[in-house]
């Protein structure tokens, strides 16, 4: 099954007179439980491409369809509802809301999908548990390290059992010990069948991918199968 | 929205504002002042409208009261110091009003005169008030004791007299006055009756002719034709070298209607009546309590505008303080919004927490306001005497203040949290 199909997306921006190509006729199909990386130097176009693939942004030509449904072109409405549940997003810098415990920053995005206090709670704490945090389910973001707070977020973006898993560099903050869990977490995500699509600039990311889409200057450069693995 | 929504939404609003819980209380301080004074001075404006219709309505809504008023002085045109001027009102006014008006129910003759009354060793100052057994009808004085003046002790002109409680308790202490005899100006009045205060009421400021009010201990109340054989009519006073002499029949004369909408009618039909009898010496006056509670009700919306406006501005500037911090609240928390936006959430639902978040503060704001507000009446009342009366309506009013100057200043705040642009905001440090 196609998760992910896009036709021809293109995204300019309006500098002045000025006209940006940040991202340029990409054609891409993503199947269901694919492991993806996308590479490429700064300047290529892959936070365009993140931010469009996660509904965050909206494309100013070409046609996204998301799990067989056509998203260019909706309201912002409909691409927040779109976000909270079908899209898992992960951050470099994990982006957990400072005011909120373990439990209530996982149930944030349940929350916005009008779940019932009583679910959420539950299906937060198994979350939790799933990335090993079953024990500091109280704690605050600012009294975990950085590889428990990248897995809270995580558990995060798993809530909704989202369509895609999208993830920005998602080791970047973080030593190579902490690093390594993360990895082995979405690893483990992958072998569940999730699809994963991870923009990174790391090479060991790029080789446990399945497939790795290179980007230059807007365009598809490379779209390459990992056959080694 | 469901109930957990808004449970949810109000816990996240106070665990934020809590964050900052010295900027959230001085936000708050603005609120609290303006919800204060506003029922603070409802309290106190109410309070005051209140004890003037209260004043009012003792003189009787149906009542007209005419006064006799010195006119101005004529010396040029007459040219004679020692000439007796002769002005007031008359037995043959009330005579004629009470037998040309028709709607008069009763017309009560009053007149007044300042005198000593002794009892055994004891004297002291009084008003004596000559007056007809219908006097009743229009006053608010209540009989405590035996009767008030007859019909027989008017037609025979008979000395007996009725006292208020305060001459009662000053000049008789302890010994029963009923059945005794008090001596005034000579004569001797025979006590039949003790009746209640009649709170001095003049809201005019010219007293009525002969009033020197103070140091008057209390009323007592004679029959009319007792009052007319027993003291003269003529009051010869010297001063400045100059002596004169006037004469003044009654100095009030009541009428009274049956219904308050035939009192204004009736206000004009004296006027003419008296301005014939008179002809034009302006030495008469109606007042009528009813145009007063009028005009009391006038100024009392007049005052609740002033005080309104006071408490509106300064609402305003509490409103403002809130939306500006609650400007510098959104664009602090810039990339939370940016992270609740990419976690699902819908621009009505950013709106509905930063509203809810400014909703709190305020009605927090208003809801120590209506507290304090209600406490100062009190300490009012205590230390100046005037009388205050917190009312539901103020109290709900203030409340439903706070609540709209939280939505009024916290939907701008909102609106500009709810459109800023997810991926930016999740780029901002």
């Amino acid at each position: 099954m196609d998760v992910v199909k896009i036709e021809k997306l293109c995204k300019m921006y309006q500098l002045g007179t000025f006209q940006l190509s940040a991202l340029c006729d990409i054609d891409l199909i993503i199947q269901q439980g694919q492991y993806i990386a996308v590479m490429g130097p700064s300047g290529s176009g892959k936070s365009t491409l993140l931010n469009l693939l996660g509904c965050l942004d909206r494309p100013t030509g070409g046609r996204y369809w998301l799990g067989g449904k056509d998203v260019s072109e909706l309201d912002d409405d409909q691409l927040s509802l779109i976000r909270g549940k079908h899209i898992g997003f992960i951050f470099q810098s994990y982006n957990l809301i400072g005011q909120l415990n373990v439990i209530e920053n996982i149930e944030l995005p349940m929350f916005y999908q009008g779940f019932s206090e009583h679910d959420s709670a539950d299906h937060a704490q198994k979350l939790a548990e799933m990335v090993g945090l079953g024990d500091r389910t109280k704690h605050r973001p600012s009294e975990l390290s950085g590889g428990q707070q990248q897995r809270v977020a995580i558990a995060r973006a798993l809530a909704n059992d989202p369509t895609v898993i999208l993830a920005d560099e998602p080791t970047g903050n973080l030593d190579s010990q902490s690093g390594a869990e993360i990895l082995s977490i979405l690893d483990e995500l992958h072998r569940q069948g999730k699809t994963l699509i991870i923009v990174t600039h790391d090479d060991h990311i790029g080789k446990r991918a399945q497939r790795v889409i290179h980007l230059l200057d807007g365009r598809i450069d490379r779209d390459e199968f990992n056959h080694r693995r | 929205m469901r109930w957990f929504t808004i449970k949810k939404t109000a816990k996240l609003g106070i665990k934020s504002l809590w964050m900052h819980k010295l900027r959230s209380t001085l936000t708050t301080l603005g609120i609290v002042f303006g919800v204060c004074s506003v029922v603070a001075m409802l309290a106190i404006g109410e309070g005051a409208s209140r004890e003037t219709q209260a004043a009012i309505a003792r003189l009787g809504s149906t009542n007209l009261i005419i006064e006799t008023i010195k006119p101005p002085q004529e010396q040029a045109d007459t040219g004679k110091v020692e000439a007796m001027r002769n002005y007031g009102l008359t037995y043959a006014d009330a005579e004629t009003i009470h037998n040309t008006i028709p709607y008069v129910e009763v017309t009560v003759p009053v007149r007044e005169l300042d005198q000593e009354a002794r009892y055994l060793n004891r004297q002291i100052a009084i008003k004596i008030v000559g007056t007809i057994p219908w006097y009743t009808e229009i006053s608010p004085i209540r009989l405590m004791r035996g009767r008030f003046l007859g019909s027989t002790d008017l037609q025979y002109g008979q000395a007996v007299c009725v006292i208020d409680e305060q001459v009662a308790r000053e000049l008789f202490a302890f010994d029963d006055p009923i059945g005794t005899d008090v001596r005034i100006y000579g004569n001797y009045y025979r006590v039949v009756g003790i009746v209640t205060q009649a709170a001095a009421v003049r809201l005019k400021e010219e007293p009525a002719v002969g009033d020197k009010s103070g140091g008057v201990a209390g009323y007592i109340y004679i029959p009319i034709t007792t009052a007319k054989r027993c003291f003269s009519e003529v009051n010869y006073s010297f001063s400045g070298g100059k002596q004169s002499l006037e004469k003044v029949e009654l100095q009030k004369i009541t009428v009274k209607v049956r219904s308050a909408e035939q009192v204004l009618p009736m206000r004009d039909i004296l006027d003419v009546l008296l301005a014939r009898l008179h002809k034009a010496k302006n030495d008469y006056h109606i007042t009528v309590p009813l145009e007063m509670l009028r005009y009391a009700a006038a100024e009392r919306r007049r005052s609740s505008i002033v005080l309104g406006s006071i408490a509106a501005i300064s609402l305003l500037v509490g409103g403002i303080g809130i939306m500006n911090i609650m400007l510098a609240t959104v664009s602090e928390r810039t990339r939370e919004i940016g992270i609740r936006r990419a976690l699902g959430a819908k621009k009505r639902d950013i709106v509905i927490q930063f509203l809810s978040e400014t909703l709190l503060l305020t009605l927090a704001g208003g809801i120590i306001g209506i507290i304090l507000g209600s406490v100062i009446p009190f300490l009012v009342t205590y230390f100046s005497r005037q009388p205050t009366a917190i009312t539901g309506v103020s109290l709900i009013l203030a409340f439903g203040i706070s609540a709209a100057v939280g939505i009024i200043f916290g939907l701008y705040p909102a609106y500009r949290a709810a459109n800023m642009d997810p991926i930016e905001s999740l780029r901002h440090e």
